[in-house]
């Protein structure tokens, strides 16, 4: 500082152009990096496209073949629709339930888990790192992984994929329900544990009515990401909508009216608790605000 | 405050505590009374029933270890040597692992603990301390066998003894005659031929011995040096097929990566156009909207499949699949984030006399750019874990390695590999986007 007053007092051009020197190096930089990241894109683009079965360009003008076949044949089949849609529909509520069944178990891990990861809250804190790397790995484990094994164990079914599903909601909403634990209070806490009350009951009567519509906001997001995850473990024979729809494709040409009305379905139950916990997400939040 | 306002606040407060108390136990019951639906729904007392407690544990037992078989076969009087029985894993005749001697045509296996098993001109013993020497002959008539003590019909419940057929188990291993051949199961523990199939020079080295081996200027391959063929032996490993694993993973990993960037830049400018405050035209924004809402919808799982008809499975259907669904989260979350901008700033870029274009760059993009990057970083960790699913479904990455490995029920040691390897591949692109995140936005996330 002492220095600038013994030199050559700075003029208006001096700082200009410093300041356009500086101007110049970032756009330089950030010129470069989307120069990297553009590359980045098309070089992937071109070598995905030279790993893929088909080419993008003998393929593209294919994309809306299937959707007009399975379209032609809805149209053409139009009666039968509404039976088709009565006949899976059992197979749809085993969706949802699995989806449900799992978020419900894996949030209540979840609770736990995060409880005994919060700095503050933990029953041993020692053992927190622990919690967390447990956590961690939960949430790394694809679905499928655990679905595929279990299906070898225990047999196809909607089981395997419950299990597999609240696994891995565990791992994913105990990580985003310690970071609510981290904003919750500590003087009911405090409060609690001067009367007496053990770990489980500071926990149920201190920490969880602070957090709970958090808690709420986040699990009802896990139920609408764990409905596409149901569909698609059913995919892997994991039952429910997803093992229908395989079999309905396995079938082929004739039969995509069964795939057109699975696809209905599927698309309405989606939309529809998208919407439905969005809407129960904003009133969780405007309500605490009140 | 006079007595009948106390006693009014008395009995709502009452009112409103019973109300919470009745809540309180009728949440916690409505959960068991679903739970209890599902047990029943799901068929849990059934599951007994349909469990395979042999698939466990051929699955645990498989992925920490591996076995090695010894075949005579009676008709060509040959003895084969291989791990799990592979042609990839096949010693040369007369060669074998090291708890195998041969001499002549004797061959004799040293299970440990005393177990010996001797493959002598067509007759095997298997000698077993406290027990003593079974020995049984292949012939065309049934299995000669003879035991220490008793005859076939009064043997222990590890020794399974008919006409035709011998099948002694033991902790150390696992001997079966038939009239046609003897065979002979060692477990050991680890993973086989991780490093160096039997081909290779490499192949029963210790790992000091490999790397004086790297250092040293005596090639064991002539035209390549030695670290080289190492690597290339490793890479070209034919029972782990290391170089495709890596591919799979990279493909895995890109798919993941053109999905989440392509999407975004997709989904930036049709966000523009579905935000309230830049878009005045409601149809335009109403229609833009539909459309996130739909491709959103329609989930990966279906554009997977109509994607798959038109591009066959690989990288790129599952790339585009990704693509697609985030699309619309991605203009979703967007024009959210573009409803929420401080029309200050706008204010303040336009005042210095920028264009339409200039206000958005230097007076939105700014704004955006910390919730946008964010959310950006946060999908692609989590893409990561789709691709891996949408490969199995698409064929593409290391999710079709893991279903195809799966599916021929025993190659279990394959699976925990790539099991393994996605795990930490979820795990690292987790910290990587962690790292970035913090490295782009700074540590305080929001504001």
């Amino acid at each position: 500082m002492a220095d600038i007053s013994a030199q050559a007092p700075i003029t208006t051009d001096d700082i200009r152009h410093d300041y356009m020197a500086m101007t110049r190096r970032k756009r330089l930089y950030s010129g470069a990096i989307l120069a990297i990241f553009v590359a980045l894109m098309v070089a992937g683009f071109d070598l995905a496209d030279a790993r893929n079965a088909g080419g993008f360009w003998d393929g593209w003008h294919n994309i809306l073949d299937f959707p007009a076949q399975v379209l032609s044949e809805a149209i053409e089949k139009a009666p039968e629709l509404p039976a088709h849609l009565l006949t899976f529909l059992p197979a749809l509520i085993e969706t949802v339930n699995i989806a449900a069944a799992s978020t419900l178990l894996g949030a209540i891990g979840a609770i736990v888990m995060s409880l005994l990861a919060t700095r503050g809250l933990a029953r041993w804190p020692r053992l927190i790192p622990v919690f967390r790397r447990i956590m961690d790995i939960m949430r790394a484990v694809p679905e499928i992984v655990i679905a595929l094994i279990l299906i070898f164990v225990l047999g196809g079914g909607p089981v395997p994929a419950m299990i597999a599903i609240a696994f891995h909601t565990v791992g994913a909403l105990g990580k985003l329900f310690s970071e609510v634990n981290e904003n919750a209070s500590l003087k009911p806490v405090e409060g609690l544990q001067s009367v007496g009350a053990n770990w489980s009951q500071r926990m149920l009567l201190g920490v969880i009515p602070q957090v709970a519509p958090n808690y709420l906001s986040y699990t009802l997001l896990r139920f609408e990401i764990n409905i596409r995850a149901s569909a698609i473990l059913g995919f892997v024979g994991a039952g429910g909508i997803g093992y229908e729809l395989k079999n309905a494709m396995s079938w082929g040409q004739g039969k995509f009216d069964e795939a057109a009305a699975i696809f209905i379905l599927l698309f309405l139950t989606i939309v529809l608790f998208d919407q439905l916990s969005s809407y129960f997400r904003d009133r969780l939040i405007k309500g605490r605000g009140a | 405050m006079t007595f009948a306002a106390t006693h009014d606040m008395h009995e709502q407060a009452t009112r409103l505590f019973r109300g919470k108390r009745i809540v309180n136990f009728a949440i916690p019951l409505m959960m068991l009374a679903y739970l209890a639906y599902i047990f029943f729904a799901f068929d849990i007392p059934g599951l007994a029933q349909r469990a395979s407690i042999d698939n466990a544990r051929t699955l645990v037992g498989d992925s920490y270890s591996y076995k090695t078989h010894v075949e005579y076969d009676a008709r060509s009087d040959a003895i084969t040597v291989a791990i799990e029985g592979e042609r990839k894993g096949t010693y040369e005749p007369g060669t074998g692992p090291g708890w195998l001697s041969f001499d002549g045509d004797i061959v004799r296996g040293d299970l440990g603990r005393g177990h010996v098993v001797t493959f002598d001109d067509g007759t095997v013993t298997y000698d077993i301390p406290d027990y003593g020497p079974i020995t049984a002959t292949p012939s065309r008539n049934g299995v000669d066998m003879t035991f220490p003590q008793g005859d076939r019909t009064t043997q222990p419940d590890w020794i399974n003894a008919s006409k035709n057929r011998l099948a002694v188990t033991t902790d150390q291993g696992r001997l079966t005659v038939t009239r046609t051949r003897a065979e002979l199961f060692k477990y050991d523990y680890g993973w086989e031929l991780f490093w160096f199939t039997l081909d290779s020079p490499f192949h029963g080295k210790s790992f000091g011995e490999l790397v004086s081996l790297a250092f040293s200027s005596d090639r064991v391959v002539p035209e390549k040096s030695n670290i080289a063929a190492m690597a290339s032996d490793f890479w070209t490993n034919k029972m782990w097929r290391h170089g495709d694993v890596a591919w799979a993973l990279f493909e895995t990993v890109l798919m993941a990566f053109l999905g989440t960037f392509g999407a975004a830049i997709v989904a930036l400018p049709l966000a523009f156009l579905a935000a309230r405050n830049f878009s005045p035209l409601i149809a335009v924004r109403f229609g833009v909207r539909r459309v996130f809402d739909f491709v959103r919808g329609v989930d990966a799982l279906i554009w997977t499949i109509v994607l798959a008809r038109a591009f066959g499975p690989g990288p790129l259907t599952g790339a585009l699949a990704i693509l697609l669904t985030d699309t619309g989260s991605f203009g979703k979350l967007f024009s959210e984030a573009l409803e929420n901008v401080d029309e200050k700033q706008i204010e303040g870029v336009q005042s210095t006399g920028a264009k339409q274009l200039q206000r958005y760059r230097f007076g939105v993009i700014p704004q955006i750019t910390p919730v946008l990057l964010s959310q950006l970083l946060y999908y692609l960790e989590s893409n990561t874990r789709s691709a891996t699913i949408i490969g199995a479904i698409t064929g593409g990455g290391i999710g079709l390695l893991l279903t195809q490995a799966m599916i021929t029920q025993k190659d279990w040691e394959e699976v925990t590999y790539y099991i393994v390897l996605v795990i930490l591949m979820v795990m690292i692109m987790d910290s990587v986007s962690g790292w970035l995140r913090g490295r782009l936005i700074g540590r305080a996330e929001g504001h």
